[in-house]
């Protein structure tokens, strides 16, 4: 197994939970470190469960298991809690609210919800109605984190979302977006034409989800423009999970590929269907791929992003880094921050965040 | 094999190579640390845990953790301790002197974060004749002085912080680790048990000054052997006070049971059913008192009273 290849143990567990019944106890202890690093320990148990396995494994990771089931099973009731409570707040504005990523798996019963864990609930709606509904989630109880004027005005006038907000009793964290990608990014997405095709959720009304494709690109988005890849494989987990339920779906793929050129998003495409397909071995038609070849970097550019991609979306755990693991994930962090905005705002953006964090921590303890 | 069979050179090899594995209770851990300090903890803490011979088959290890000095300019000015877990340092840096009551609290982390197949209620857990006695308590309250007092005459520890409920049948699972003793009841505990072992004592922490317990070795001996729910008590230490049993309705103790356990929220209704049918079959108490030895004689009376479980 080398780094380079992007092959796990926690992947290679994930692909085929049946390989794992030879593994000595130390791969197990390995596999259990590496699936909760990457925050995968549900989703690893119930690739054994739908496998069947569950029963045949050892009982040391069985113990582990059973005690993330709990999490799991505990953190969709309290999803769906969360969405009633969001629901009764914004009801009477009116307008869609879009359930987004993990809530709106749930909601719309979709495979890749099952033992997902999360920490947030994130919602779309129109940006005209941001302030309406900021204020009626104000109403309930929800208050904003962030109070820094800079960072107000940082997710304000550039970003696609508003501060997270918080609720002060059950503290539960919301984070209202208006947009899938920043306003300032390079790639901006007409989020009309997400809320245009905006599907509902049976039995919420005012509840809504993107559509399935928009479902996917979203994710894709999210992991390939963000940044953030310590919870990389969580992501590419999420996208494996919607390809495979939707891939069987008459017309499907020609759909997925005509949206995102149509959003300007065809090689973020062509990265999660490579990854998720290397990775996880996601069945992704060969001829999609093909087809993508005029959106896909050169050659000897693609070269250089599988060195990077394959090793930040490996679980964060040091059994899964080689010499070059940091340096990739600096450098696509560099990348997503170049990608989100225009070269002046993001000097301006980075100079403002070292200047302002030296006060913080000359302060006294 | 227990852990007291190990030299101390076998010990620090072990420690400071690939790994201590003991077992304490329904876990297995690995522990790594380079430091004396942390070994001689170990040895006299950990004497009757369970542990390898040289060369047996290693066990699943549920915690892989490591106590280690910070290294760094920083080590000359300021020595200090870091946990590791995964990897991860769930913990802030504590002073160097901290290392081993810092192994003692990641290790209770560990257990109440990630051991979610059971219901983790942060109480002492004691028990005779079969049957369990659960002292929740806020701390300062005189829980840990209790228990310790009361496995000083013949009660078994199950563990003096994390009682651990299996929620399938309502049994409590056994985690005899060290107990742990704050400010004036290490002296007291040393007083009323001059027997009992102690490890190093650990001053100017958050919690004061702090030490722990070896437990009693047949309490380790029967770590798997599980127990009823016999009794909620809730005790308060409040000097010259005759020793005051008063009767709590169950409802009340429920409900305190849930206020202090840690992960009450992820078990749903079977976690409400399980603790119902507990509390239901216990008798609940307040319990005031400020003689230890009364206190323990009061409640073996009681345990004695009744037919044994087994």
């Amino acid at each position: 197994m080398s780094v380079s290849s992007g092959i796990s143990l926690l992947s290679r567990a994930l692909v085929d939970p049946s390989a794992c019944l030879l593994w000595d106890v130390r791969d197990w202890e390995t596999l259990l470190q590496q699936a909760r690093r990457a925050n995968l320990l549900a989703r690893l148990a119930l690739g054994f469960e739908r496998a069947g396995l569950l029963s045949q494994l050892p009982a040391g990771p069985r113990r582990h298991f059973d005690s993330v089931q709990k999490v799991a099973d505990s953190q969709e009731r309290a999803v769906r809690w969360e969405v009633a409570q969001i629901s009764h707040a914004l009801h009477d504005l009116g307008g869609p609210v879009l359930l987004l990523k993990g809530a709106a798996y749930v909601m719309a019963g979709l495979p890749a919800a099952q033992n997902r864990l999360f920490a947030d609930v994130d919602i779309l709606v129109p940006r005209a109605r941001l302030e309406a509904v900021e204020y009626a989630l104000q109403a309930e109880g929800w208050q904003n984190i962030h109070h820094d004027e800079y960072d107000q005005r940082y997710y304000r006038e550039w970003m696609h979302e508003i501060p997270p907000m918080r609720h002060q009793r059950r503290d539960t964290v919301i984070d209202v977006h208006h947009n899938i990608l920043p306003l300032t990014s390079r790639l901006a997405v007409d989020a009309g034409m997400l809320l245009a095709q905006a599907v509902p959720i049976p039995g919420w009304p005012g509840l809504y989800r993107l559509d399935d494709v928009d479902l996917i690109l979203h994710s894709a988005c999210h992991l390939f423009l963000d940044g953030e890849f310590d919870k990389g494989l969580r992501d590419l987990v999420d996208l494996d999970a919607l390809l495979r339920h939707f891939g069987g779906q008459l017309n499907f793929w020609g759909d997925l590929q005509a949206r995102a050129r149509a959003l300007g998003l065809g090689r973020v495409l062509f990265y999660a269907l490579r990854y998720s397909a290397q990775i996880l071995q996601t069945p992704v038609p060969g001829e999609q791929l093909r087809a993508l070849r005029d959106v896909a970097p050169e050659t000897a550019l693609l070269a250089w992003m599988d060195g990077l991609f394959l090793r930040a979306l490996q679980p964060d755990h040091p059994s899964s880094e080689d010499a070059w693991t940091g340096v990739a994930r600096r450098l696509l962090y560099l990348r997503a921050h170049w990608m989100r905005m225009p070269t002046g705002l993001l000097i301006r953006h980075l100079a403002t965040k070292a200047l302002r964090r030296q006060p913080e921590e000359a302060r006294p303890a | 094999m227990k852990l007291a069979v190990l030299d101390s050179a076998e010990l620090s090899a072990r420690l400071r190579g690939p790994g201590l594995v003991l077992r304490t209770g329904p876990v297995w851990l690995r522990i790594t640390s380079q430091l004396d300090s942390v070994a001689a903890a170990l040895a006299s803490l950990y004497a009757e845990q369970e542990t390898l011979l040289a060369g047996q088959a290693q066990p699943f290890c549920d915690f892989d953790v490591r106590v280690d000095a910070v290294s760094g300019p920083r080590r000359w000015l300021r020595p200090q301790a870091q946990f590791l877990f995964d990897a991860l340092k769930p913990f802030k840096p504590m002073a160097l002197p901290h290392a081993s009551a810092m192994l003692e609290w990641g290790l209770n982390w560990c257990v109440s974060s990630h051991c979610h197949q059971y219901i983790i209620i942060h109480a002492a857990v004691v028990e005779r004749g079969g049957r369990a006695m659960v002292l929740p308590a806020p701390p300062g309250s005189g829980k840990s002085t209790l228990c310790a007092g009361l496995v000083n005459r013949g009660w078994r520890l199950l563990s003096d912080e994390l009682t651990l409920i299996d929620p399938l049948s309502g049994e409590l699972v056994p985690l005899a680790r060290p107990v742990s003793l704050k400010n004036k009841s290490i002296e007291v505990i040393q007083a009323f048990a001059p027997e009992a072992r102690f490890g190093p004592l650990t001053r100017d922490t958050v919690k004061g000054t702090v030490s722990h317990m070896r437990p009693p070795a047949t309490s380790v001996q029967r770590d798997t052997e599980r127990a009823r729910l016999g009794w909620v008590v809730f005790p308060r230490y409040r000097a010259d006070s005759a020793i005051k049993p008063m009767p709590l309705a169950r409802g009340e103790a429920l409900m305190a049971l849930v206020d202090n356990a840690f992960n009450y929220h992820l078990h749903g209704r079977q976690g409400f059913d399980t603790l119902c049918d507990g509390v239901a079959a216990a008798d609940c108490l307040r319990f005031e008192y400020s003689d230890l030895e009364q206190a323990c004689a009061y409640f073996t009376a009681l345990a004695d009273a009744q037919e044994p479980l087994r």
